[in-house]
């Protein structure tokens, strides 16, 4: 992938921000924002020219599931590669997360290998 | 009238399921069989058993549970979320100092170095799933007080209190809501690996 890309992190959870940061730090992706729901996330991916969003499902006010719905609905943003990083780990959650059009779904915790490589598969089809 | 069980001294609520026994009787004087003698003294026995246990309820001491145990109980847990985010990020920034060290000692001390950082960058992790965890254990105290004072103010014979302050629900219900039900028991929910296969049957 364009190591130069644009990447969104997304997480309710300031220290998971932090982990998720340093963890792209070390596949040197370093060009990284950060947001703590998805309305904020909304409203910097709508200003700003993201390459990835890599988002938590359970926050406050707008859930992950819902900033996804709201990405594919987006005409700019639509085919922004979007990797949903959570704890739900139910298929219900697996197969709604789908249904919106989630690039790919990694449940916590994770480890820094699952995360390369669903970056760089997302990121080829990207 | 049949024996009822032997119990506490009599109450009001004694008195009135007396009356109510001995009303019965006197409806069927003459007619009573032995089995309904023993009936009627199994429902005089129940009367008693439930008022006293409605007695019981009402005199708990539901102030203590609502306005100390609970409170207590969730500040505690709070405190708990507070303190491990606070040793998690004194980690982390452990962790970025040794990575600053390893980018100046470079070759194979640096892998290895990087190698250990990764790992405790992963296992950091805990720190959410726990507080999701003890999220979901602080809205549990909170629905256990709010049936408890329910319960007891009902028993007391007082009004049930108004149900309590909730947040105001600054979105609607979505399915994004409905599904956020935090991590799942070790063994519940399906692995990465399940999640993949899961993936690829729709590609």
């Amino acid at each position: 992938m364009d190591k130069s890309t644009n990447v969104l992190i997304v997480d309710d959870y300031k220290t998971m921000l932090r982990i998720i940061r340093n963890l792209l730090k070390q596949l040197d992706i370093e060009n990284v924002e950060e947001a703590t729901d998805g309305q904020e996330a909304l409203a910097k991916l709508r200003a700003g020219n993201f390459g990835l969003v890599i988002s938590d499902w359970n926050m406050a006010p707008m859930t992950g599931l819902d900033l996804l719905k709201e990405v594919r609905a987006d005409a700019r943003l639509k085919s922004t590669p979007f990797i949903m990083i959570t704890a739900e780990s139910k298929t219900e959650n697996v197969v709604a997360a789908k249904q919106a059009g989630v690039s790919n779904y990694i449940v916590k915790p994770f480890n820094a290998e699952t995360l390369r490589e669903k970056i760089e598969k997302v990121m080829v089809h990207a | 009238m049949p024996d009822g069980i032997a119990g506490p001294p009599a109450t009001a609520e004694d008195a009135r399921i007396e009356a109510a026994v001995r009303a019965v009787l006197d409806s069927m004087a003459g007619d009573l069989s032995a089995t309904e003698a023993a009936l009627l003294a199994e429902l005089e026995g129940l009367g008693r058993t439930v008022a006293r246990a409605k007695q019981e309820i009402a005199s708990l001491r539901v102030d203590d549970i609502t306005k100390s145990h609970i409170p207590s109980a969730t500040d505690e847990l709070d405190a708990i979320v507070g303190h491990t985010a606070q040793a998690t990020n004194e980690i982390l920034d452990c962790c970025e100092v040794l990575e600053a060290v390893a980018a100046k000692v470079g070759g194979e001390e640096a892998t290895k170095l990087g190698d250990a950082v990764t790992r405790i960058y992963e296992a950091c992790s805990f720190q959410d799933i726990t507080g999701q965890r003890i999220g979901k254990v602080v809205q549990a105290l909170k629905a256990i007080e709010e049936r408890v004072a329910a319960v007891t103010s009902r028993f007391a014979g007082e009004a049930p209190p108004p149900p309590f302050a909730k947040a105001a629900p600054v979105t609607p219900q979505t399915e994004g809501r409905r599904l956020a039900g935090g991590p799942q028991l070790p063994g519940a929910g399906v692995s990465q690996a399940d999640i993949d296969r899961l993936l690829a049957d729709f590609d």
